[in-house]
Formats: C-alpha cells, sequence, structure tokens
C-alpha cells in the first residue's frame, strides 16, 4: 500500500481492451456478464475488483488469464495479447500468470511439495534440484516450510490457501490474481492472509489482482479499486484519493475502507 | 466331501487356471483399451477439458451400442470374429474375445464415472497454469481419481468373474463352467458347493484387496 501511491507512471502490466462476454442461460437466452469492459491495471500495484453477486467481476478477473475467453475485445498481461494466442503459446503465456482461488484447488492426492512443483513440473522448466530449491523458497515465503511433506487434507483452511500461493509464486510470475482468496476462511485467518498478500506484492513486486466482496479486505489492501455493476466498470479510483466524490454505494464503502478514520477506529477496537 | 475334492482337484486347478487366464485377458483389455476410452469419453463431453464434442457423442453411442448386447448374444455374435482372433470359438482363449468386447466399454463408463468426480476446480487450476490437456489426463485426472479407478476395477473384476461363468455354457471352461457341467446338469452337488465356495473366495478377496489399495491411494 505503501509503494504505489503516486505510480500512475508505472507501465501497464494488464489491459483489457473493449472486453465482452456472455453465457447461456439453462431455461434459454443469454447473461451478459461483462459489457465492453475496458481497464488498465498497472505494474506492481494491488488492484482490488468489487461489486455485488452475479455483476461480472469474477468473470472479469478470470478474462485476465483466458479461463474465461471474451466474446469480443482483447486481452494483454505482460506484452503478450492472449486473446490473439494459439493454445500452445497461450500455455506458455499462462506462465506468466498465478491464481488462488476461494476454493484453494490444491491437488487433494498430492503433497504440499508436489502441489507447488506442479506449475514446474509441467513446464519442465528446472532441473530437480532447483526445482526443490524453488519450492522451498515459495513455502519459506508463506510460512509453510515445516508441511512440505503433508497433504492437503492435513492442513486448515488458511495453510491450504498459503500452499496455493505457493503453488502461483513458484514459476516467478509477474501477475496474481486473487478470486475471492479469503471467502472461505474466518476473519483471523483472512487477516494474517491479507497480510501476506501485501508482503508478497512489496517484496516480490508482483501485481495482485484480487476479486473479493469483503469490503473491509479490498479497502486495507488495495492501491486502486474498480467497482464492476451489471457487467459494467462503474468507477476505478484510488482508494486513498478523497479529492472526489465516489459515485457508487460500494465505492464510498470501499473509499471509507482506506481512510485513515477507520484505521484509527479499528486500532481502538484492538486496545479496547 | 473331502474324497470328491481330492478326485477332483486336478479338475479344479485346471478350471481356476482358465478362469484367471479368461479375467486376465478381460480386465487387461479393459484397462489398455477400455481406460483410455473412458479418459476421451470425459475429455469430449460437453463440459470437458477440451471440447470435441462430435467425437465424444460418436464414442458415447459406440460404447452405449455394445453395451446394450446382452453378454450370452455378444458372445454368438462374435463367433465369427473370435475365430479370426483367436484361431478358435472354443475354450477360454476364445472366451477372452467377447469378455474383453464387453469389458471395454463397461470399463469406460466406470472410468468416465470417477473422473467426473474430481473437482471441476482442480482441472481448472491446471489449465490456468499452463497445463496441456495430456498432462491434465496424466497428473490431475488420474492422480485425483485413482482410489475410485482402483474400485472402478474391482467392480469389473467381480462382475466379469461371473460373466466368465457364462461363457462356459459355450465350452469357456473355467470354474463357472464346471460349476454349470457338474453340479447342474449331473446334479453333483457336492461340486456344486465346492466350486460356488472357491467363487465366493474369489470374490472376497477380490474386494478386500481391491479396497485396500484404494485406501491406501486415497489422501483425500
Amino acid at each position: 500500500m505503501t509503494i504505489l501511491h503516486n505510480a500512475t507512471d508505472a507501465p501497464v502490466v494488464i489491459s483489457i481492451e473493449r472486453a465482452s462476454k456472455s453465457f447461456d442461460l439453462p431455461g434459454g437466452g443469454r447473461f451478459d456478464a461483462v459489457r465492453d469492459v475496458s481497464l488498465d491495471i498497472l505494474q506492481g500495484e494491488i488492484f482490488g475488483i468489487a461489486g455485488r453477486s452475479g455483476a461480472g467481476k469474477s468473470t472479469l478477473l478470470r478474462m485476465m488469464n483466458l479461463l474465461e475467453r471474451p466474446d469480443s475485445g482483447r486481452i494483454t498481461v505482460a506484452g503478450q495479447e492472449l486473446t490473439s494466442l494459439a493454445p500452445r503459446e497461450l500455455r506458455q503465456a499462462r506462465r506468466q500468470i498465478g491464481m488462488i482461488y476461494q476454493h484453494f484447488n490444491l491437488l487433494a492426492n498430492a503433497s504440499v511439495f508436489e502441489n507447488v512443483a506442479f506449475p514446474l513440473r509441467i513446464h519442465g522448466a528446472m532441473n530437480a534440484p532447483r526445482l526443490k530449491a524453488r519450492v522451498a523458497e515459495c513455502l519459506e515465503l508463506v510460512g509453510l516450510i515445516d508441511k512440505t511433506d503433508s497433504y492437503p487434507a492435513q492442513l486448515s483452511g488458511g495453510q491450504k490457501q498459503r500452499v496455493a500461493i505457493a503453488r502461483a509464486l513458484a514459476g516467478f510470475p509477474a501477475v496474481l490474481l486473487c478470486d475471492e482468496p479469503t471467502s472461505a476462511l474466518d476473519p483471523d485467518t483472512t487477516r494474517s492472509l491479507l497480510a501476506t498478500l501485501r508482503d508478497i506484492n512489496a517484496r516480490l513486486g508482483v501485481t495482485v489482482v484480487i476479486v473479493s466482496h469483503e469490503l473491509q479486505a479490498l479497502g486495507s489492501l488495495c492501491a486502486r479499486a474498480a467497482v464492476v455493476e451489471d457487467g459494467r466498470i462503474a468507477e476505478v479510483f484510488r482508494i486513498t484519493d478523497h479529492s472526489a466524490p465516489r459515485q457508487t454505494a460500494l465505492g464510498r464503502e470501499l473509499a471509507y475502507y482506506g481512510t485513515e478514520a477507520w484505521a484509527e477506529s479499528l486500532r481502538g477496537a484492538q486496545h479496547a | 466331501m473331502l474324497e470328491k475334492l481330492i478326485t477332483f482337484a486336478p479338475e479344479l486347478w485346471r478350471a481356476l487356471g482358465e478362469t484367471l487366464l479368461m479375467l486376465g485377458i478381460g480386465l487387461s483389455s479393459a484397462v489398455l483399451i477400455g481406460g483410455p476410452l473412458g479418459v476421451a469419453l470425459f475429455m469430449s463431453e460437453a463440459n470437458g477439458p477440451s471440447r470435441a464434442r462430435p467425437l465424444g457423442r460418436l464414442l458415447g453411442w459406440l460404447v452405449n451400442t455394445v453395451r446394450s448386447f446382452p453378454f450370452i448374444i455378444l458372445m454368438v455374435a462374435l463367433v465369427p470374429f473370435t475365430r479370426v482372433i483367436a484361431g478358435t470359438s472354443i475354450g477360454p482363449l476364445a472366451a477372452a474375445v467377447p469378455l474383453s468386447f464387453a469389458a471395454i466399454p463397461y470399463f469406460a463408463r466406470l472410468v468416465e464415472q470417477q473422473l467426473r468426480d474430481v473437482p471441476r476446480g482442480v482441472i481448472e487450476a491446471a489449465e490456468a497454469m499452463g497445463a496441456s490437456p495430456l498432462q491434465i489426463v496424466t497428473r490431475v485426472l488420474l492422480r485425483e481419481a485413482r482410489s475410485g479407478l482402483v474400485l472402478a476395477l474391482t467392480v469389473l473384476s467381480i462382475s466379469f468373474l461371473s460373466y466368465s461363468a457364462v461363457a462356459g455354457v459355450v465350452g469357456g471352461g473355467g470354474i463357472g463352467d464346471l460349476a454349470i457341467r457338474y453340479g447342474y446338469y449331473r446334479f453333483e452337488t457336492d461340486v456344486m458347493v465346492i466350486t460356488v465356495a472357491i467363487l465366493v473366495v474369489m470374490v472376497q478377496l477380490i474386494q478386500f484387496g481391491g479396497g485396500r489399495i484404494a485406501r491406501r491411494l486415497d489422501k483425500r
């Protein structure tokens, strides 16, 4: 949060240009999840995407690694236009993009070590000793080095999400996409996980994009945020910039969680 | 009864060998051909990881058609084909041909079903990391479904142990054949009891072994 207050001149790392996506509904008809959205995310920032259920925020995030391919528009990440790539090139490009999920999505029949090694193995990028060292490094980073040989079923929710973060970071990605990463966690675990994300962003400079319906989490973590309503971006703003009034209710609430007043009230609550 | 068992021992051993041969061939082809077929069925489903839907429909139709045949009719219908492959239409080797034919689509469906239980999100995460379809199969699907696949093979083994008895009717040999020829046609109740007892023991062993292996493989 400290590093990028005035970094409007940082290069763009994710660029979405006029992207749209609609889905067939089971009962017939179509649902427009994302409508003609354009958005730039800057290198090294923590960017939040807020919105109500069904607003299209997850679809928007999942477009950034083409888990959802837009019906129209262009997606560019770390200098590569994903929407123009052949399947094989897209698989290579995805090494640049780590992702974590609400339900962790770890391999249940693989140890913590094998889970973190997974992206390295599928790209065959490292020899055995380097791979081992890299996995240890990533587990060290999230504070789980002592769980190397455990299986996911033996871990708590927070620990599973940390393994997922280690896995996402193993291949030195430029960006880390977070899809509701704390929604399955209790408040304490949420706080410590957010601190981990903040720490990773500061130490590694990896760009973090986080979708959440938890406004507190977003407000305390992000430098900038977008509010998505009905498949469109209603507003994009710097959390700490209070010079202009926010246009949406979600935006106003988010801005509040970024203020000193809120931070103060938190400190008060902790002392009480 | 014990005397009978001793005089019958050579016949029993031979029959047991024939049963194991039929099962071995049938199950091997189920795993080697039916396994990949099941993976292909899953991968080409409407929401499957690769979106080869026309292929999926064709395979699905083929599997359903072979599975529609009552086993005894399949066996008779395949006789000309069996002669070409096994050189004869009688004996355990010949019976293994229709057994394999029936086991392949059966196991394919069992495999498909097991793969469907792999959480969608885990497959998606692999995709997001840049895994190819083949890597998704080998490193995600087979790994996550492995205990279920062992149980599926257990179910298949037990079903086909009794199918192999049916194969005896057309001269396939095996334990089931012994039960039918001596026990049923000749009213030699003690032979019937012995053979059925052997089958009971075999089923128990297969189920016990399969369950044990599946439990050991399951880390979920």
